[in-house]
Protein backbone atom coordinates (compact mmCIF):
# COMPACT_ATOMS: atom_id res chain seq x y z
CA UNK A 1 0.00 0.00 0.00
CA UNK A 2 1.17 3.47 -0.84
CA UNK A 3 2.26 5.15 2.39
CA UNK A 4 0.90 8.52 1.38
CA UNK A 5 -2.55 7.15 0.82
CA UNK A 6 -4.94 7.25 3.75
CA UNK A 7 -6.42 3.92 4.86
CA UNK A 8 -9.71 5.65 5.56
CA UNK A 9 -10.81 8.77 3.74
CA UNK A 10 -14.15 10.43 4.25
CA UNK A 11 -15.08 12.80 1.49
CA UNK A 12 -17.82 15.30 2.10
CA UNK A 13 -19.95 12.90 4.17
CA UNK A 14 -23.47 14.05 4.89
CA UNK A 15 -26.03 11.97 6.73
CA UNK A 16 -29.62 13.07 6.97
CA UNK A 17 -32.24 11.05 8.82
CA UNK A 18 -35.76 11.47 7.57
CA UNK A 19 -38.64 10.76 9.87
CA UNK A 20 -42.24 11.82 10.30
CA UNK A 21 -41.06 14.72 12.41
CA UNK A 22 -38.93 16.01 9.57
CA UNK A 23 -35.29 15.92 8.60
CA UNK A 24 -32.42 15.63 10.98
CA UNK A 25 -28.89 16.31 9.83
CA UNK A 26 -26.50 14.11 11.81
CA UNK A 27 -23.42 14.90 9.72
CA UNK A 28 -22.80 17.63 7.24
CA UNK A 29 -19.86 17.82 4.87
CA UNK A 30 -17.38 15.83 6.92
CA UNK A 31 -13.91 15.34 5.48
CA UNK A 32 -11.37 13.21 7.26
CA UNK A 33 -8.22 11.33 6.41
CA UNK A 34 -6.83 8.61 8.60
CA UNK A 35 -3.46 7.07 7.83
CA UNK A 36 -2.10 3.62 8.54
CA UNK A 37 -0.78 3.14 12.05
CA UNK A 38 -2.42 6.19 13.53
CA UNK A 39 -4.52 6.20 16.66
CA UNK A 40 -7.12 8.67 15.60
CA UNK A 41 -9.41 10.22 18.15
CA UNK A 42 -12.77 11.65 17.19
CA UNK A 43 -14.07 13.65 20.09
CA UNK A 44 -17.29 15.54 20.61
CA UNK A 45 -20.10 16.15 23.05
CA UNK A 46 -23.01 13.74 22.99
CA UNK A 47 -25.28 14.36 20.04
CA UNK A 48 -22.46 15.85 17.97
CA UNK A 49 -22.72 13.05 15.42
CA UNK A 50 -19.68 10.99 16.32
CA UNK A 51 -21.51 7.68 16.59
CA UNK A 52 -23.10 8.23 13.20
CA UNK A 53 -19.68 9.13 11.83
CA UNK A 54 -18.05 5.89 12.96
CA UNK A 55 -20.99 3.89 11.55
CA UNK A 56 -20.52 5.61 8.23
CA UNK A 57 -16.90 4.42 8.15
CA UNK A 58 -17.99 0.76 7.99
CA UNK A 59 -21.26 1.55 6.24
CA UNK A 60 -23.51 0.32 9.04
CA UNK A 61 -25.08 3.66 8.17
CA UNK A 62 -25.05 4.63 4.54
CA UNK A 63 -24.14 8.28 4.14
CA UNK A 64 -26.76 10.35 2.33
CA UNK A 65 -24.01 12.07 0.38
CA UNK A 66 -20.27 11.76 0.01
CA UNK A 67 -17.81 8.93 -0.25
CA UNK A 68 -16.05 6.60 2.13
CA UNK A 69 -12.76 5.28 0.81
CA UNK A 70 -11.34 2.27 2.63
CA UNK A 71 -7.89 1.27 1.49
CA UNK A 72 -8.48 3.29 -1.68
CA UNK A 73 -11.80 1.65 -2.58
CA UNK A 74 -15.11 3.46 -2.39
CA UNK A 75 -17.50 1.46 -0.23
CA UNK A 76 -20.45 2.74 -2.26
CA UNK A 77 -19.27 0.83 -5.32
CA UNK A 78 -19.04 -2.53 -3.51
CA UNK A 79 -21.69 -5.24 -3.76
CA UNK A 80 -23.27 -6.52 -0.53
CA UNK A 81 -20.88 -9.46 -0.48
CA UNK A 82 -17.82 -7.31 -1.10
CA UNK A 83 -18.94 -4.90 1.60
CA UNK A 84 -19.20 -7.79 4.07
CA UNK A 85 -15.67 -8.82 3.16
CA UNK A 86 -14.45 -5.25 3.64
CA UNK A 87 -16.08 -5.18 7.07
CA UNK A 88 -14.02 -8.20 8.09
CA UNK A 89 -10.93 -6.04 7.84
CA UNK A 90 -12.57 -3.22 9.76
CA UNK A 91 -13.54 -4.50 13.21
CA UNK A 92 -15.52 -2.60 15.76
CA UNK A 93 -15.85 -2.56 19.54
CA UNK A 94 -18.67 -0.94 21.47
CA UNK A 95 -19.54 0.81 24.70
CA UNK A 96 -21.88 -2.01 25.72
CA UNK A 97 -19.45 -4.72 24.51
CA UNK A 98 -22.21 -6.45 22.52
CA UNK A 99 -21.01 -9.96 23.23
CA UNK A 100 -23.14 -13.00 22.51
CA UNK A 101 -24.49 -13.83 25.95
CA UNK A 102 -25.19 -17.49 25.19
CA UNK A 103 -21.63 -18.18 24.10
CA UNK A 104 -18.45 -18.61 26.12
CA UNK A 105 -15.49 -16.26 25.76
CA UNK A 106 -13.84 -18.70 23.38
CA UNK A 107 -16.99 -19.15 21.29
CA UNK A 108 -17.42 -15.38 21.13
CA UNK A 109 -13.95 -14.93 19.70
CA UNK A 110 -14.61 -17.76 17.23
CA UNK A 111 -17.78 -16.04 16.03
CA UNK A 112 -16.31 -13.63 13.44
CA UNK A 113 -14.17 -16.49 12.12
CA UNK A 114 -17.29 -18.65 11.70
CA UNK A 115 -18.76 -15.82 9.67
CA UNK A 116 -15.61 -15.56 7.60
CA UNK A 117 -15.73 -19.31 6.97
CA UNK A 118 -12.51 -20.22 8.77
CA UNK A 119 -12.18 -23.88 9.78
CA UNK A 120 -13.33 -24.67 13.31
CA UNK A 121 -10.06 -26.11 14.57
CA UNK A 122 -8.05 -23.25 13.20
CA UNK A 123 -10.50 -20.72 14.62
CA UNK A 124 -10.34 -22.28 18.06
CA UNK A 125 -6.57 -22.18 18.07
CA UNK A 126 -6.45 -18.54 17.05
CA UNK A 127 -9.18 -17.61 19.54
CA UNK A 128 -7.12 -19.12 22.35
CA UNK A 129 -4.05 -17.13 21.28
CA UNK A 130 -6.05 -13.92 21.11
CA UNK A 131 -7.62 -14.43 24.53
CA UNK A 132 -4.16 -14.96 25.88
CA UNK A 133 -2.99 -11.76 24.20
CA UNK A 134 -5.72 -9.76 25.96
CA UNK A 135 -4.95 -11.44 29.27
CA UNK A 136 -7.91 -13.79 29.53
CA UNK A 137 -6.16 -17.08 28.84
CA UNK A 138 -7.75 -18.55 31.98
CA UNK A 139 -11.33 -17.55 31.13
CA UNK A 140 -11.87 -19.44 27.88
CA UNK A 141 -15.02 -21.21 29.02
CA UNK A 142 -16.55 -18.38 31.05
CA UNK A 143 -19.80 -16.82 29.89
CA UNK A 144 -19.89 -13.03 29.56
CA UNK A 145 -22.34 -12.74 32.46
CA UNK A 146 -19.67 -14.20 34.75
CA UNK A 147 -17.13 -11.53 33.82
CA UNK A 148 -16.54 -7.89 34.73
CA UNK A 149 -16.93 -4.97 32.34
CA UNK A 150 -13.21 -4.74 31.68
CA UNK A 151 -12.98 -8.46 30.98
CA UNK A 152 -15.96 -8.25 28.63
CA UNK A 153 -14.29 -5.47 26.70
CA UNK A 154 -11.14 -7.57 26.48
CA UNK A 155 -13.14 -10.39 24.92
CA UNK A 156 -14.65 -7.88 22.52
CA UNK A 157 -11.16 -6.71 21.58
CA UNK A 158 -9.96 -10.29 21.08
CA UNK A 159 -13.05 -10.92 18.96
CA UNK A 160 -12.37 -7.78 16.92
CA UNK A 161 -8.82 -8.93 16.19
CA UNK A 162 -9.87 -12.41 15.08
CA UNK A 163 -10.13 -11.64 11.38
CA UNK A 164 -6.81 -9.77 11.19
CA UNK A 165 -8.37 -6.38 10.60
CA UNK A 166 -6.50 -3.36 9.27
CA UNK A 167 -8.61 -0.97 11.27
CA UNK A 168 -10.21 -1.15 14.70
CA UNK A 169 -13.13 1.19 15.30
CA UNK A 170 -13.86 1.92 18.95
CA UNK A 171 -17.25 3.44 19.72
CA UNK A 172 -17.01 4.87 23.25
CA UNK A 173 -15.20 1.67 24.15
CA UNK A 174 -14.22 2.82 27.62
CA UNK A 175 -17.24 4.91 28.56
CA UNK A 176 -18.91 2.13 30.54
CA UNK A 177 -15.75 1.31 32.50
CA UNK A 178 -14.31 2.70 35.71
CA UNK A 179 -11.16 4.87 35.55
CA UNK A 180 -8.58 2.19 36.33
CA UNK A 181 -10.16 -0.31 33.94
CA UNK A 182 -10.25 2.44 31.31
CA UNK A 183 -6.50 2.91 31.76
CA UNK A 184 -5.89 -0.81 31.32
CA UNK A 185 -8.05 -1.06 28.19
CA UNK A 186 -6.39 2.00 26.65
CA UNK A 187 -2.98 0.53 27.38
CA UNK A 188 -4.10 -2.67 25.66
CA UNK A 189 -5.28 -0.74 22.61
CA UNK A 190 -1.96 1.06 22.41
CA UNK A 191 -0.11 -2.23 22.66
CA UNK A 192 -2.22 -3.64 19.82
CA UNK A 193 -1.50 -0.59 17.70
CA UNK A 194 2.24 -0.88 18.27
CA UNK A 195 2.56 -4.66 18.08
CA UNK A 196 0.17 -5.44 15.26
CA UNK A 197 0.27 -2.12 13.43
CA UNK A 198 -3.51 -1.84 13.41
CA UNK A 199 -4.92 1.59 12.76
CA UNK A 200 -7.28 2.56 15.56
CA UNK A 201 -10.15 5.03 15.40
CA UNK A 202 -11.45 6.06 18.80
CA UNK A 203 -14.78 7.76 19.29
CA UNK A 204 -15.08 9.37 22.68
CA UNK A 205 -16.44 12.29 24.63
CA UNK A 206 -13.56 12.20 27.09
CA UNK A 207 -10.47 14.33 26.49
CA UNK A 208 -8.54 12.04 28.85
CA UNK A 209 -8.85 9.17 26.40
CA UNK A 210 -7.51 11.25 23.51
CA UNK A 211 -4.71 12.63 25.66
CA UNK A 212 -3.62 9.24 26.71
CA UNK A 213 -3.25 7.30 23.49
CA UNK A 214 -4.22 9.21 20.36
CA UNK A 215 -1.75 10.57 17.86
CA UNK A 216 -4.32 12.59 15.94
CA UNK A 217 -7.62 14.09 16.85
CA UNK A 218 -10.67 15.51 15.13
CA UNK A 219 -13.12 17.57 17.10
CA UNK A 220 -16.69 17.22 15.97
CA UNK A 221 -19.44 19.61 16.96
CA UNK A 222 -22.91 20.22 15.60
CA UNK A 223 -22.52 17.65 12.83
CA UNK A 224 -19.34 19.24 11.50
CA UNK A 225 -15.62 18.80 12.01
CA UNK A 226 -14.51 21.83 14.02
CA UNK A 227 -10.82 21.12 14.14
CA UNK A 228 -8.33 18.49 13.02
CA UNK A 229 -4.70 18.02 13.89
CA UNK A 230 -2.13 16.11 15.84
CA UNK A 231 -2.99 15.80 19.50
CA UNK A 232 -0.02 18.02 20.27
CA UNK A 233 -1.22 20.83 18.03
CA UNK A 234 -4.77 20.76 19.22
CA UNK A 235 -3.76 20.57 22.85
CA UNK A 236 -1.35 23.44 22.75
CA UNK A 237 -3.17 25.71 20.32
CA UNK A 238 -6.85 24.86 20.13
CA UNK A 239 -8.20 26.97 17.29
CA UNK A 240 -11.91 26.38 17.58
CA UNK A 241 -14.30 27.36 20.34
CA UNK A 242 -15.20 23.71 20.98
CA UNK A 243 -11.52 22.87 21.03
CA UNK A 244 -10.90 25.46 23.72
CA UNK A 245 -13.81 24.17 25.72
CA UNK A 246 -12.48 20.62 25.59
CA UNK A 247 -8.88 21.53 26.38
CA UNK A 248 -9.83 23.95 29.18
CA UNK A 249 -12.99 22.47 30.65
CA UNK A 250 -12.83 24.95 33.53
CA UNK A 251 -12.56 27.93 31.23
CA UNK A 252 -9.59 29.95 30.16
CA UNK A 253 -7.77 31.52 33.14
CA UNK A 254 -9.34 34.59 34.56
CA UNK A 255 -7.92 37.47 32.61
CA UNK A 256 -8.40 40.08 35.31
CA UNK A 257 -5.81 38.40 37.50
CA UNK A 258 -3.13 39.12 34.96
CA UNK A 259 -2.73 42.83 35.13
CA UNK A 260 0.76 43.48 33.93
CA UNK A 261 3.01 42.33 31.16
CA UNK A 262 2.70 38.57 30.88
CA UNK A 263 3.89 35.83 28.65
CA UNK A 264 2.56 32.45 27.77
CA UNK A 265 4.94 29.53 27.67
CA UNK A 266 3.91 26.50 25.70
CA UNK A 267 5.38 23.17 26.62
CA UNK A 268 5.13 20.92 23.63
CA UNK A 269 6.70 17.86 25.11
CA UNK A 270 10.32 18.43 24.16
CA UNK A 271 11.38 19.74 27.53
CA UNK A 272 9.20 17.81 29.88
CA UNK A 273 11.95 16.57 32.12
CA UNK A 274 13.89 19.82 32.22
CA UNK A 275 12.95 22.08 35.15
CA UNK A 276 12.74 25.06 32.79
CA UNK A 277 11.10 27.64 35.02
CA UNK A 278 13.26 26.94 38.05
CA UNK A 279 16.45 27.06 35.97
CA UNK A 280 15.36 30.32 34.35
CA UNK A 281 14.72 31.91 37.73
CA UNK A 282 18.10 30.80 39.00
CA UNK A 283 19.88 32.07 35.93
CA UNK A 284 18.09 35.41 35.66
CA UNK A 285 18.05 35.98 39.40
CA UNK A 286 14.53 37.36 39.21
CA UNK A 287 11.33 36.06 40.75
CA UNK A 288 8.31 35.57 38.45
CA UNK A 289 4.72 35.13 39.34
CA UNK A 290 2.97 32.08 37.89
CA UNK A 291 -0.52 33.22 36.94
CA UNK A 292 -1.81 30.07 35.38
CA UNK A 293 -0.52 26.62 34.64
CA UNK A 294 -2.09 23.64 33.05
CA UNK A 295 0.03 20.62 32.36
CA UNK A 296 -1.05 17.32 30.95
CA UNK A 297 0.65 14.08 30.25
CA UNK A 298 0.04 12.96 26.70
CA UNK A 299 1.52 9.56 26.11
CA UNK A 300 5.06 9.81 27.44
CA UNK A 301 5.33 13.56 26.94
CA UNK A 302 4.17 16.44 29.05
CA UNK A 303 2.14 19.09 27.29
CA UNK A 304 0.68 22.26 28.58
CA UNK A 305 1.00 25.91 29.04
CA UNK A 306 1.79 28.38 31.69
CA UNK A 307 1.27 32.10 31.97
CA UNK A 308 3.85 33.99 34.00
CA UNK A 309 3.92 37.63 35.00
CA UNK A 310 7.11 39.31 33.82
CA UNK A 311 9.18 41.58 36.06
CA UNK A 312 8.41 45.32 35.84
CA UNK A 313 11.92 46.10 34.67
CA UNK A 314 11.86 45.86 30.89
CA UNK A 315 15.45 44.71 30.60
CA UNK A 316 14.89 41.94 33.08
CA UNK A 317 11.66 40.99 31.37
CA UNK A 318 13.40 40.67 28.03
CA UNK A 319 16.11 38.62 29.67
CA UNK A 320 13.49 36.22 31.01
CA UNK A 321 11.86 35.85 27.61
CA UNK A 322 15.20 35.29 25.90
CA UNK A 323 16.21 32.74 28.50
CA UNK A 324 13.01 30.77 27.96
CA UNK A 325 13.32 30.95 24.20
CA UNK A 326 16.84 29.58 24.49
CA UNK A 327 15.30 26.53 26.10
CA UNK A 328 13.43 25.78 22.88
CA UNK A 329 10.13 26.71 24.42
CA UNK A 330 7.43 28.54 22.57
CA UNK A 331 7.09 31.87 24.28
CA UNK A 332 4.64 34.55 23.35
CA UNK A 333 3.85 37.78 25.07
CA UNK A 334 0.21 38.21 25.80
CA UNK A 335 -0.47 41.88 25.26
CA UNK A 336 -4.20 41.31 25.24
CA UNK A 337 -4.12 40.74 28.94
CA UNK A 338 -2.46 44.05 29.74
CA UNK A 339 -4.56 46.59 31.45
CA UNK B 1 -69.60 -47.33 35.68
CA UNK B 2 -65.86 -46.90 36.46
CA UNK B 3 -65.09 -50.15 34.69
CA UNK B 4 -62.19 -51.24 32.58
CA UNK B 5 -63.65 -49.70 29.40
CA UNK B 6 -63.79 -46.32 31.03
CA UNK B 7 -60.13 -46.50 32.06
CA UNK B 8 -59.11 -47.58 28.58
CA UNK B 9 -61.11 -44.72 27.11
CA UNK B 10 -59.53 -42.17 29.41
CA UNK B 11 -56.09 -43.56 28.77
CA UNK B 12 -56.72 -43.30 25.07
CA UNK B 13 -57.95 -39.75 25.60
CA UNK B 14 -54.70 -38.85 27.32
CA UNK B 15 -52.67 -40.31 24.47
CA UNK B 16 -54.79 -38.54 21.87
CA UNK B 17 -54.43 -35.25 23.71
CA UNK B 18 -50.66 -35.65 23.84
CA UNK B 19 -50.59 -36.64 20.20
CA UNK B 20 -52.68 -33.65 19.09
CA UNK B 21 -50.81 -31.19 21.28
CA UNK B 22 -47.29 -32.23 20.49
CA UNK B 23 -47.78 -32.99 16.81
CA UNK B 24 -49.71 -29.74 16.25
CA UNK B 25 -47.16 -27.71 18.19
CA UNK B 26 -44.39 -29.17 16.08
CA UNK B 27 -46.15 -28.51 12.78
CA UNK B 28 -47.28 -25.07 13.93
CA UNK B 29 -43.65 -24.20 14.67
CA UNK B 30 -42.65 -25.31 11.19
CA UNK B 31 -44.88 -22.49 9.95
CA UNK B 32 -44.73 -20.14 12.94
CA UNK B 33 -40.98 -19.92 13.44
CA UNK B 34 -40.18 -18.67 9.93
CA UNK B 35 -43.28 -16.48 10.14
CA UNK B 36 -42.08 -14.86 13.36
CA UNK B 37 -38.59 -14.32 11.94
CA UNK B 38 -40.12 -12.80 8.80
CA UNK B 39 -42.27 -10.47 10.90
CA UNK B 40 -39.12 -9.11 12.56
CA UNK B 41 -36.65 -8.91 9.70
CA UNK B 42 -38.99 -7.31 7.18
CA UNK B 43 -39.56 -4.38 9.50
CA UNK B 44 -38.41 -0.98 8.37
CA UNK B 45 -35.16 -0.74 10.29
CA UNK B 46 -34.29 -4.42 10.34
CA UNK B 47 -32.19 -6.78 8.25
CA UNK B 48 -34.36 -7.11 5.15
CA UNK B 49 -36.79 -4.22 5.24
CA UNK B 50 -39.83 -4.85 3.07
CA UNK B 51 -42.89 -2.83 3.93
CA UNK B 52 -45.32 -4.72 1.68
CA UNK B 53 -44.43 -8.19 2.96
CA UNK B 54 -44.47 -6.98 6.54
CA UNK B 55 -47.92 -5.42 6.15
CA UNK B 56 -49.38 -8.52 4.48
CA UNK B 57 -47.96 -10.91 7.10
CA UNK B 58 -49.24 -8.74 9.94
CA UNK B 59 -52.69 -8.61 8.35
CA UNK B 60 -52.91 -12.39 7.91
CA UNK B 61 -51.74 -12.99 11.47
CA UNK B 62 -54.24 -10.53 12.89
CA UNK B 63 -57.15 -11.91 10.87
CA UNK B 64 -56.59 -15.52 11.93
CA UNK B 65 -55.92 -14.53 15.52
CA UNK B 66 -59.15 -12.59 15.75
CA UNK B 67 -61.33 -15.61 14.88
CA UNK B 68 -62.32 -17.60 17.99
CA UNK B 69 -60.92 -21.12 17.70
CA UNK B 70 -64.25 -22.90 17.99
CA UNK B 71 -65.57 -20.97 14.99
CA UNK B 72 -62.31 -21.36 13.07
CA UNK B 73 -62.50 -25.11 13.65
CA UNK B 74 -65.89 -25.36 12.00
CA UNK B 75 -65.15 -22.71 9.39
CA UNK B 76 -62.23 -24.61 7.87
CA UNK B 77 -63.88 -28.06 8.01
CA UNK B 78 -64.02 -28.28 4.17
CA UNK B 79 -60.27 -27.71 4.06
CA UNK B 80 -59.69 -30.27 6.81
CA UNK B 81 -61.73 -32.79 4.86
CA UNK B 82 -59.63 -32.16 1.77
CA UNK B 83 -56.38 -32.66 3.65
CA UNK B 84 -57.07 -35.65 5.90
CA UNK B 85 -60.30 -37.03 4.38
CA UNK B 86 -62.41 -36.65 7.52
CA UNK B 87 -63.48 -33.99 10.02
CA UNK B 88 -63.61 -36.17 13.13
CA UNK B 89 -60.88 -37.75 15.20
CA UNK B 90 -57.65 -36.37 16.52
CA UNK B 91 -55.78 -36.28 13.20
CA UNK B 92 -58.56 -34.12 11.75
CA UNK B 93 -58.17 -31.78 14.72
CA UNK B 94 -54.49 -31.30 13.98
CA UNK B 95 -55.30 -29.30 10.82
CA UNK B 96 -57.23 -26.43 12.45
CA UNK B 97 -54.89 -26.56 15.45
CA UNK B 98 -51.83 -26.01 13.29
CA UNK B 99 -53.44 -23.28 11.21
CA UNK B 100 -54.78 -21.41 14.23
CA UNK B 101 -51.63 -21.81 16.32
CA UNK B 102 -49.09 -20.82 13.65
CA UNK B 103 -49.93 -17.09 13.74
CA UNK B 104 -49.94 -17.21 17.54
CA UNK B 105 -46.51 -18.84 17.52
CA UNK B 106 -45.37 -16.29 14.94
CA UNK B 107 -46.19 -13.55 17.43
CA UNK B 108 -44.45 -15.40 20.27
CA UNK B 109 -41.31 -15.83 18.16
CA UNK B 110 -41.50 -12.20 17.05
CA UNK B 111 -41.62 -10.91 20.61
CA UNK B 112 -38.78 -13.20 21.70
CA UNK B 113 -36.50 -11.97 18.93
CA UNK B 114 -37.44 -8.37 19.56
CA UNK B 115 -36.13 -8.67 23.11
CA UNK B 116 -32.65 -9.09 21.70
CA UNK B 117 -30.34 -6.12 22.15
CA UNK B 118 -29.96 -4.33 18.81
CA UNK B 119 -26.29 -3.76 19.61
CA UNK B 120 -25.57 -7.48 19.29
CA UNK B 121 -27.06 -7.55 15.80
CA UNK B 122 -25.11 -4.45 14.91
CA UNK B 123 -21.92 -6.10 16.17
CA UNK B 124 -22.55 -9.14 13.97
CA UNK B 125 -23.18 -6.93 10.95
CA UNK B 126 -19.98 -5.00 11.66
CA UNK B 127 -18.12 -8.32 11.41
CA UNK B 128 -19.52 -8.84 7.95
CA UNK B 129 -22.34 -11.25 8.80
CA UNK B 130 -25.02 -11.73 6.15
CA UNK B 131 -28.70 -11.39 7.14
CA UNK B 132 -29.04 -15.19 7.12
CA UNK B 133 -26.01 -15.56 9.36
CA UNK B 134 -27.47 -12.99 11.74
CA UNK B 135 -30.72 -14.99 11.91
CA UNK B 136 -29.10 -18.39 12.40
CA UNK B 137 -26.08 -17.49 14.48
CA UNK B 138 -27.34 -14.54 16.51
CA UNK B 139 -31.11 -14.09 16.64
CA UNK B 140 -32.14 -17.70 17.25
CA UNK B 141 -29.31 -18.94 19.52
CA UNK B 142 -29.28 -15.76 21.60
CA UNK B 143 -33.04 -15.88 22.22
CA UNK B 144 -33.21 -19.63 22.84
CA UNK B 145 -34.37 -19.39 26.48
CA UNK B 146 -37.16 -17.02 25.54
CA UNK B 147 -38.12 -19.19 22.56
CA UNK B 148 -38.44 -22.22 24.86
CA UNK B 149 -40.68 -20.34 27.26
CA UNK B 150 -42.75 -19.32 24.24
CA UNK B 151 -42.93 -22.95 23.15
CA UNK B 152 -44.27 -23.99 26.55
CA UNK B 153 -46.93 -21.27 26.45
CA UNK B 154 -47.83 -22.20 22.87
CA UNK B 155 -48.10 -25.91 23.66
CA UNK B 156 -50.42 -25.30 26.60
CA UNK B 157 -52.55 -22.96 24.51
CA UNK B 158 -52.76 -25.60 21.78
CA UNK B 159 -53.75 -28.15 24.43
CA UNK B 160 -56.57 -25.83 25.45
CA UNK B 161 -57.67 -25.47 21.83
CA UNK B 162 -57.55 -29.24 21.35
CA UNK B 163 -60.04 -29.70 24.20
CA UNK B 164 -62.48 -27.44 22.35
CA UNK B 165 -62.32 -29.81 19.40
CA UNK B 166 -64.45 -32.15 21.51
CA UNK B 167 -67.47 -30.30 20.16
CA UNK B 168 -66.74 -31.63 16.68
CA UNK B 169 -65.76 -35.08 17.98
CA UNK B 170 -62.11 -34.22 17.72
CA UNK B 171 -60.91 -36.85 20.14
CA UNK B 172 -58.80 -36.50 23.27
CA UNK B 173 -59.73 -35.60 26.83
CA UNK B 174 -61.82 -32.64 25.75
CA UNK B 175 -63.98 -34.90 23.66
CA UNK B 176 -64.57 -37.22 26.66
CA UNK B 177 -65.36 -34.29 28.93
CA UNK B 178 -67.96 -32.97 26.53
CA UNK B 179 -69.55 -36.31 25.68
CA UNK B 180 -69.77 -37.63 29.24
CA UNK B 181 -69.60 -34.58 31.43
CA UNK B 182 -71.68 -32.21 29.33
CA UNK B 183 -74.13 -34.30 27.26
CA UNK B 184 -74.63 -37.12 29.83
CA UNK B 185 -74.30 -35.11 33.03
CA UNK B 186 -71.59 -37.43 34.36
CA UNK B 187 -69.86 -34.84 36.46
CA UNK B 188 -67.35 -37.32 37.85
CA UNK B 189 -65.95 -38.02 34.37
CA UNK B 190 -65.84 -34.31 33.68
CA UNK B 191 -63.98 -33.85 36.97
CA UNK B 192 -61.40 -36.51 36.18
CA UNK B 193 -60.68 -35.15 32.70
CA UNK B 194 -60.31 -31.62 34.01
CA UNK B 195 -57.83 -32.81 36.64
CA UNK B 196 -55.91 -34.69 33.95
CA UNK B 197 -55.84 -31.63 31.70
CA UNK B 198 -54.50 -29.54 34.58
CA UNK B 199 -51.77 -32.10 35.23
CA UNK B 200 -50.76 -32.22 31.58
CA UNK B 201 -50.58 -28.42 31.35
CA UNK B 202 -48.45 -28.37 34.51
CA UNK B 203 -46.16 -30.97 33.01
CA UNK B 204 -45.65 -29.17 29.72
CA UNK B 205 -45.13 -25.81 31.42
CA UNK B 206 -42.65 -27.28 33.89
CA UNK B 207 -40.61 -29.07 31.24
CA UNK B 208 -40.54 -25.94 29.06
CA UNK B 209 -39.31 -23.74 31.89
CA UNK B 210 -36.69 -26.31 32.91
CA UNK B 211 -35.26 -26.39 29.40
CA UNK B 212 -35.34 -22.59 29.16
CA UNK B 213 -33.48 -22.20 32.45
CA UNK B 214 -30.90 -24.74 31.49
CA UNK B 215 -30.30 -22.99 28.19
CA UNK B 216 -29.92 -19.56 29.71
CA UNK B 217 -26.30 -18.55 30.20
CA UNK B 218 -27.08 -14.99 31.20
CA UNK B 219 -27.28 -15.81 34.90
Amino acid sequence: MNISEPIIALKNITKIYESDQGKFTALSGVNLEIYKGEIYGIIGMSGAGKSTLVRCINYLERPTEGQVLFDGKSLATLSDGQLRLARQSMSMIFQQFNLLMQRTALQNVCFPMEIAGIKKREAKKRAKELLELVGLGDKLDAYPSQLSGGQKQRIAIARALATNPKVLLCDEATSALDPSTTQAILALLKEINEKLGITIVIITHEMKVVEQICTHVAIIAESKIAEVGTVKEVFTHPKSKVGEKLVYPNGIPDEKLIGKRCCRIVFDGTSAYDPAIASMILECQVPVNIMYADMKRVGDKALGQMVIQLPENEQLANKVIQNLKDRQLVVEEVYDYVG
Amino acid sequence: MWDNDMFVMILQGILETFYMTLFSTFLAYVIGLPLGIALVVTEDTSLMPCKVVNKILNLIVNIIRSIPFLIFLIFIQPLTKKIVGTTIGSTATVVPLVLAAAPFIGRMVESSIKELDKGIIEAALSMGASPMQVIWKVMLPETKPSLWIGAAISATTILGYSAMAGFTSGGGLGDIAIRYGFYRYQTDVMFVTVILLILIVQCIQEVGMKIANKQDKRK
